[in-house]
């Protein structure tokens, strides 16, 4: 059991660095649905004494939206702007992929130091929380389109999820489906935003948005 | 040293018979994925025995560098073969056989390519030039995928590193490890993605291009050696997974491991079109961070 939960988040590392050096918009897309799914399983094999119908609900609303809707959004977002497939990005795929790996480095050294409550978790869940979210945040400020910021945006958000794992039996039920709900209303809002964006100004470049006049 | 006799014949009938069969199961598997009948699986045991009986040809520009090169290269080949664990342990080890086993595969690279620039062609140098470009990728992180396996075993043996033995104690860095070093793998034997064996087109080629100027035996001393370098490297990846077993049982759960890493060769080339020579690196990049985080996975 601890095996699998390894190997998961292990997958998770790994998806977040073919996430830094993909080119292709829609591939990132589907690195990013096999991210949800890995995570939506994880809980089981996390807490293999819970089976409880929470965590079967948790697990199916979290592979319903990460692995299934929110993906199915974006793949359609790229298809109606009709963006060029290329993801454009500001640090070249090679640095980004070292800066992974220096992100990965850090947070082994910081998830070492970190008071955390007691608990039976693995050893390899906090480290990779924090280096997923960083990848996120890394991805969304080296990235130039809007859409490939939302991904980002997301990876972040695995990361914050996979942190919350760790106090999932304290947590309270509603906070883990707010948090979901609250994707999902950011990732609804954006493809809208960022379909707007084209319409008006032929591109989603963010560049452009900063030239801005009243 | 407590080998026994028939278990050395083993490793050293392996080492020198079965390469060539190696590369003639990439071959019939990527002609059953193109839906063709395919060359002969003994196909490079007739080519090398056709090129054996050829008499060489040498240009007058040529030193004994041109001449050194393919046999120091089989000779590195065969010198790692026997480091490396094949059917059963390696008759050769010592602590730090590993990183020699690292120098080795460099050193027949070097010989390689330093006879390929003694050629004085223009082509052979552009060749040489990439190849050696793409190996320093690929030698880190060949080196950080072993520093993983020393620090999770505790040993700096190649017997020990690729024993098996891990699952257990260091599953997901196994994984890591195996990812990294197949990538490896497919550049150091100048597969697709990196590399097509099968072109012949100068402005694309690496690795072939830098023994055009061979015939006769030298071209097939160099044959001989790729293939007894494919034989461990994908010995290698079956080690790293298959616990050892004594007896004909593992031998032969060693060759069909041998053969399914063939398939998965044959597998990749068939799905995959070259890589661009810009994007060469990033492949190798995602095995250096593969196993770079395996190091970290065992260092925890």
């Amino acid at each position: 059991m601890d095996q699998i939960s390894q190997l998961l988040l292990v997958a998770t590392v790994f998806l977040g660095f073919a996430l830094l050096g993909s080119s292709s918009m829609s591939g990132c897309v589907n690195l990013l649905a096999l991210q949800g799914y890995c995570l939506s399983v994880l809980p089981f094999f996390l807490h293999h004494e819970e089976h409880s119908a929470r965590a079967v609900l948790l697990a199916a609303g979290m592979a319903f939206l990460k692995g299934w809707l929110v993906p199915r959004i974006l793949l359609h977002a790229i298809r109606e702007v009709r963006i060029a497939r290329e993801v454009e990005p500001l640090v070249g795929y090679v640095p980004s992929l070292l800066i992974g790996v220096v992100i990965v480095g850090l947070s082994v050294v910081l998830g070492q130091r970190l008071p955390l409550p007691p608990g039976n978790h693995s050893g390899l869940l906090v480290p990779i929380s924090l280096a997923t979210m960083m990848m996120g945040l890394f991805l969304t400020v080296s990235r130039l389109k809007a859409l490939t910021q939302v991904i980002g945006y997301l990876v972040f958000e695995n990361g914050i999820y996979l942190f919350g794992l760790l106090v999932f039996r304290e947590t309270p039920w509603l906070l883990e489906m707010g948090i979901l709900l609250d994707v999902f209303a950011a990732v609804f809002i954006l493809g809208i935003v960022i379909q707007h964006i084209s319409r008006q100004f032929d591109s989603i470049h963010t560049d452009k948005l900063t030239q801005l006049k009243e | 040293m407590n080998l026994t006799l028939t278990a050395l014949c083993a490793h050293l009938s392996a080492l020198l018979v079965l390469p060539p069969l190696l590369l003639g199961i990439i071959a019939k598997t990527k002609a059953a994925f193109g839906g063709r009948k395919g060359p002969p699986l003994l196909q490079l045991y007739y080519d090398l025995f056709k090129l054996l009986g050829k008499g060489a040809v040498y240009s007058r520009t040529t030193t004994w560098m041109f001449r050194l090169g393919p046999v120091l290269s089989l000779a590195t080949a065969l010198l790692a073969g026997l480091l490396a664990p094949l059917v059963g342990a390696a008759p050769l080890s010592f602590p730090g056989d590993a990183v020699f086993f690292a120098y080795l595969l460099g050193l027949g690279r070097f010989v390689t390519a330093a006879a390929a620039l003694d050629a004085g062609s223009s082509f052979e140098g552009m060749g040489a030039s990439r190849e050696v470009a793409f190996a320093s990728f690929a030698e880190p992180a060949l080196i950080l995928a072993v520093a993983a396996l020393a620090g999770a075993t505790g040993s700096l043996s190649l017997g020990a590193m690729f024993s098996g033995a891990l699952w257990r104690s260091f599953g997901a860095g196994i994984v890591l490890v195996g990812g990294a070093l197949f990538l490896v793998m497919l550049a150091e034997n100048s597969r697709i993605p990196v590399d097509d064996p099968a072109t012949h087109l100068e402005l694309t080629m690496i690795h072939e291009v830098m023994v055009l100027d061979h015939g006769g035996p030298d071209l097939a001393f160099i044959l001989y050696g790729a293939s007894v370098r494919l034989l461990v490297w994908s010995s290698l990846l079956v080690r790293l997974a298959l616990p050892d077993a004594p007896g004909p049982y593992g031998w032969a759960a060693w060759g069909a491991g041998v053969a399914v890493v063939g398939v998965l060769i044959g597998a990749v080339e068939s799905s995959m079109a070259r890589a661009r020579l810009v994007h060469v690196p990033q492949f190798l990049v995602v095995a250096i961070c593969a196993a770079a985080f395996a190091v970290m996975l065992s260092l925890r």
